[in-house]
Formats: structure tokens, sequence, C-alpha cells
């Protein structure tokens, strides 16, 4: 091509600096424990967690339009398998990170005929699921049905070493999780997915492999959910079915993307943070606590149904961790408008859900 | 597989599709060369958009195969057709809404025709320019006009490389002027080999870049061959003009 060929950025002067600021905060966070008490440790171990169950939903449903109201199965699973194979004598941190593959592994079975449905069906399919998977796991003589079990063997580490390990894991597990995701969304594979989440029947005639690409990413959520259900139990330490098989988890993960922004990847994480702040502040008003996350919930959808993160995007179109693709044209080849950079404000408008 | 007559690069036989008792396409039988433009008009409903899709494996057949590169393609999904080179535009724009014009492109350069990154780039950019539409580039599909959605139509199925490229009435609804610009689009495409099927109710356009014309109606072909001649055909005269008994 000629000298004057346009530039493709993946970036900007903001997502760099944004970059080194993530980098900056996973520092702190690993040191944080120096400086914060044992309560604020477990509050920040379940932020994590929360950022990964928002983080994952939001790649299924914002990403790749795969939306499941039972995501709840590999929540439940990974705390499941955990529990099971720290029973046979695997090491308790180690048995969190095996239940997870194990996790990812079913997935893949459930995937064939899942992905089959579409839209509704997919959706309440997977609830059904989850249903299903929770009466298997009450079936086990060793869960003792909805009385539950604990991960016991976790019993012979001193309470503190217990409490860092797992907010390190939990930390290592989230850092992990957003930075092969984030690869992953932004690489030709993040085209492709999104792609197929606008219009399936085209993404196949350009080549797209639609099964297969929305397969990877229903296995990699279900993967990441898989490990936050297994450190959730490491951090309660109690497995009750009920509690972890809840579609709870899976509303709390829809509050979080919707109010953060759905199919960015920024809106997770702020939505996830939003979603601790209440819980933290106001978790202990019982049934208020519940009335007010609905009433957040619904003022949102009707004010911002961007959530958080889109209408900031599209108003100021800030771009700090974007998976896009923008043109530079270069000067010669003007646009239309006469400008060489297009202008942003265009370009910001909310991924479509 | 039988060897194709030479220099064939796909052939459809003995097409039929039937959605439920409605036979949308009757005992279809049509080949082509590497490097031919064949266009193919008929009144609506006669089944064209339909054939196309039983070509670019949008759907099976009822019955028939449909052999691309001298391989039987008929079991082949959208998806692998395309990687082979059979790639098509839809009649109703189908843009990915949510993505901005250039990230429509790359998603076939690098996945359809299957290039590198670099390449990909390259390959999606020149083809939103060869189609008019690097302008927009930035812009979000969705908030593309019309005419912008059949240019990047074009411009997303011309950056899969094909080596046929299955057109549905791309040129509805342009003015003269635009009209002339898809012509020169489409006389580019021949220049780089790429063979085309056309389907196009605006036969004048049509005419310009089509070597040989097909002519369908009620699901069958009713002439085939010089355009003039096909146009000047009884047969066709009368679908068009749905007079007489056939």
């Amino acid at each position: 091509m000629s000298t004057a060929s346009p530039v493709i950025e993946r970036g900007t002067a903001a997502s760099r600096i944004a970059g080194l600021g993530v980098a900056a905060i996973i520092v702190l966070l690993a040191v944080a424990p120096q400086f914060l008490s044992a309560g604020a440790v477990d509050r920040m171990t379940a932020l994590f967690i929360y950022v990964i169950l928002a983080a994952m939903w939001n790649a299924l449903a914002g990403y790749g339009g795969l939306v499941s109201v039972g995501q709840q199965v590999f929540f439940g699973l990974g705390a499941y398998f955990a529990i099971r194979l720290a029973n046979a004598g695997l090491n308790p941190f180690v048995s969190l990170f095996v239940a997870a593959v194990i996790v990812g592994a079913v997935s893949w079975p459930i995937s064939l005929f899942m992905l089959r449905l579409k839209n509704g069906e997919f959706a309440i399919g997977m609830w059904v699921i989850a249903a299903l998977a929770h009466l298997l796991v009450n079936l086990d003589r060793l869960i003792q049905g909805e009385t539950g079990t604990s991960l016991i063997s976790l019993n012979v580490y001193d309470a503190s070493t217990r409490r860092l390990t797992i907010y390190w894991l939990a930390l290592a597990s989230m850092t992990a999780l957003l930075a092969v995701l984030f690869g992953l969304l932004r690489g030709s594979t993040g085209a492709a997915i999104r792609a197929i989440r606008d219009n399936e029947d085209a993404a196949a005639s350009v080549g797209v492999r639609v099964t297969g690409t929305k397969r990877l990413l229903f296995v990699l959520a279900a993967f990441g959910i898989g490990i936050a259900g297994a450190l959730w139990l490491a951090s309660a330490t109690t497995f009750q079915p009920k509690t972890y098989f809840s579609v709870q988890w899976t509303a709390y993960m829809i509050f979080m993307v919707l109010v953060g922004g759905i199919g960015t990847f920024e809106g997770a994480i702020l939505g996830a943070l939003l979603f601790f702040l209440i819980e933290t502040w106001f978790g202990g008003t019982g049934v208020w606590y519940l009335i007010g996350l609905g009433a957040t919930a619904l003022a949102f959808s009707l004010l911002l149904p961007r959530g958080l993160w889109g209408t900031v995007e599209e108003r100021f179109g800030w771009r700090l961790l974007s998976v896009g693709y923008r043109v530079r044209l270069a000067s010669g080849t003007a646009g239309p408008t006469g400008e060489t950079a297009l202008p942003a404000s265009i370009t910001t408008h909310r991924e479509k859900a | 597989m039988n060897a194709m007559p030479n220099g064939a690069i796909l052939s459809a036989t003995g097409i039929h599709k039937r959605f439920g008792a409605l036979v949308v396409l009757d005992d279809i039988d049509f080949a082509m060369g590497a490097e031919e433009a064949v266009g193919i008009v008929g009144p609506n409903g006669a089944g064209k958009t339909t054939l196309l899709s039983v070509l670019s494996g949008a759907y099976p057949p009822s019955a028939g195969t449909v052999a691309f590169k001298g391989g039987d393609v008929t079991a082949l999904p959208a998806t692998q057709r395309c990687r082979l080179g059979l790639v098509r535009t839809h009649q109703v724009p189908k843009p990915f809404g949510g993505m901005t014009a250039f990230e429509n492109v790359f998603v076939a350069a690098s996945h359809g025709a299957g290039l590198s990154r670099d390449e990909a780039y390259e390959e999606a950019l020149g083809s939103l320019k060869l189609c008019g539409v690097l302008g927009v580039a930035n812009r979000r599909a969705e908030t593309l006009g019309l005419l912008d959605r059949k240019r990047l139509e074009l411009a997303r199925a011309l950056a899969a490389k094909p080596t046929l490229l299955l057109l549905d009435e791309i040129g509805g609804g342009l003015t003269d002027g635009e009209a002339g610009e898809l012509v020169e689009t489409i006389r580019e495409l021949r220049r780089r080999r790429i063979a085309i099927v056309w389907i196009e109710h605006i036969v004048h356009i049509l005419l310009q870049v089509a070597e040989r014309l097909i002519c369908m109606d009620a699901g069958k072909i009713i002439a085939d061959g010089e355009p003039q001649a096909v146009m000047a055909d009884p047969q066709v005269i009368s679908a068009y003009l749905g007079g007489g008994p056939k």
C-alpha cells in the first residue's frame, strides 16, 4: 500500500495509562493485607470473587450474546468438586483449582446440547441444568443433603495463614482470569465473538466458526465461575448445596453487569465494585438491602440502560480497557468530515447487549 | 467426486428445495466457469435468493449436490464454504451492528480469509476503500444508512477473499451515480479474477458486467445464455409480464 495508508490503533494514551494503573492497583492489593484488618481481608476476598463472576457473565452475555440465568451451576460445582477432591486427600488449596478444571471439563458436554438453544431457551435451559446439578449433588452421601458439609481439611492451617492464602489466591485468580479474558476478547477470536453476538448467520457467512467459538467462551466462563465457587467455599468453609446452587448468584452477576455497563470490560469491574459497596454498607439491613438492590437495578434499567461505564464511554469517549479497533486515516486520505482521525464521539455508542 | 468440466468452479446438480409443501427450487442444474460473471434475473418468488442460500451453505438442499472447486460441498456449512472461497452477500444487509465498519470487515479477513493480523488489517482496509466506506471505518455499523450498509456488506464479503462471490441485489435503490460506482467496483473484482454470480432486478446494471444471464421463474431455470438473447426469450418476457400459459 502507499505511504498514506491508514493505521490501526488498538489503544489510546488513556488506555496505556489505565494499563499501568491496573498493574499498580494489583501490586497495591497484593501488599494490602499488611494494612488491613482480618475482616477487611475477608471482604476484599469477596470483592475479587464478585469481579470474577461479573467479568465472566459479561463475557458470556455482553460480548457473546449468551444470556444465562443458570451460571450458579458452575459456582456450585466448583465448590462441590473442591469438597470432593479435598475429601479424597488432595491439598485443599490445590483442590480449588483442580475443581475448576473439572468444572470446565464438565461444561464441555453441557455445551454440546445447551448451545443448540437460542436466547430465552438457552437462558432458562441453563437454569434447569443448575437445578438438576443441585439435585444430583444432594444425592452424594458426603454432602448429607441440605445439611451440607465443610472443607475440614483447611483446618490444618491456622486462621491467619488460611485467610491470607485465600486472599492471594483470589487476587491471583481474578488477575489471571481478567488477563486471559482481555487477551481473548482483544484478539481476532474476540472480534468473532462479538460478530456472533450481533448476527450469527452473517458471522458464519464470513467464515467464523460459530459453535466452536461459543463453546470456547462457554467453557472459559464455566471455568472462571468454577474458580469463584471454589474460592467462596474456601473462604466460607461450609458447603450447603442450596446456598451455592442458588439463582441469587446469577442475579448478582446480572446486577453487577447491568449496573456497570454490559459489553464493556470496565463496566463489569465497576459493577462488581458498586455491588460490593452496597453490600458492605447496607448488607446488614436484611430485607431492605434486597429491596434497595432491586430498586437500584430498576433505576439503572430505566435511567441508565447502558450502565455506568456504558454511559461514561458514550458521553466522554473514554476507552480504558478497550478491545476494539480504530482506524486512523493518514493525511491526504481524510474522511468526508475532513478530519484525519475520525471523531471519537461517533464510535462510542454502547456495545449491543 | 466426478471430475468437473474443465475450468468449472461451481456446479449444482438436481437441486430441489422444499419448505414444507412449498417447492421453491425445482430441479436446478447450474454450472459456471472460473472467472465467469453470471447474472440471475427473475420475478419475485422465483427462488433466486434461495438458490444463493443453497449454494453458499446457509441451508442444505432437499435434494441434489453442490460442488465447488472440484469437491462436493453439499454437506459443508457456510463457514467452511466461505473458507474455501465461496462467499455471499445478503439481500438485506446483515452487519455486525455493535461493531465498527472496520471491525466488521476485519472479522471476515481474519476468519474467512484466514489472514494473520497485519495481513487482515491490510485486506480489511483495502476492501473498505474499494467499496467506498473507508471514511466511515470507525462508525458502528448500526449507525450507518442503508447505502453504506450495502457497501459494507460487499466490503465484508470481499475481505473474506472469495474466488466466487455470490451477490444478492446489492444494486437495489441506487441512484444512477451510485450504480455507476458499483459497476466500477464489480469490474475491479473481475480484474482480480473473482468469479461472480449476481442476482439483480436492475437489469441494465447487470448487463454491464454479466457475460451470461440466467432467468428463473417458479423455482426453475427458464433461460440461460448470452444476456441479450435471454432478455429477448419469449418465456422470459412472459415470466416478467405474467402473461399467458407456460
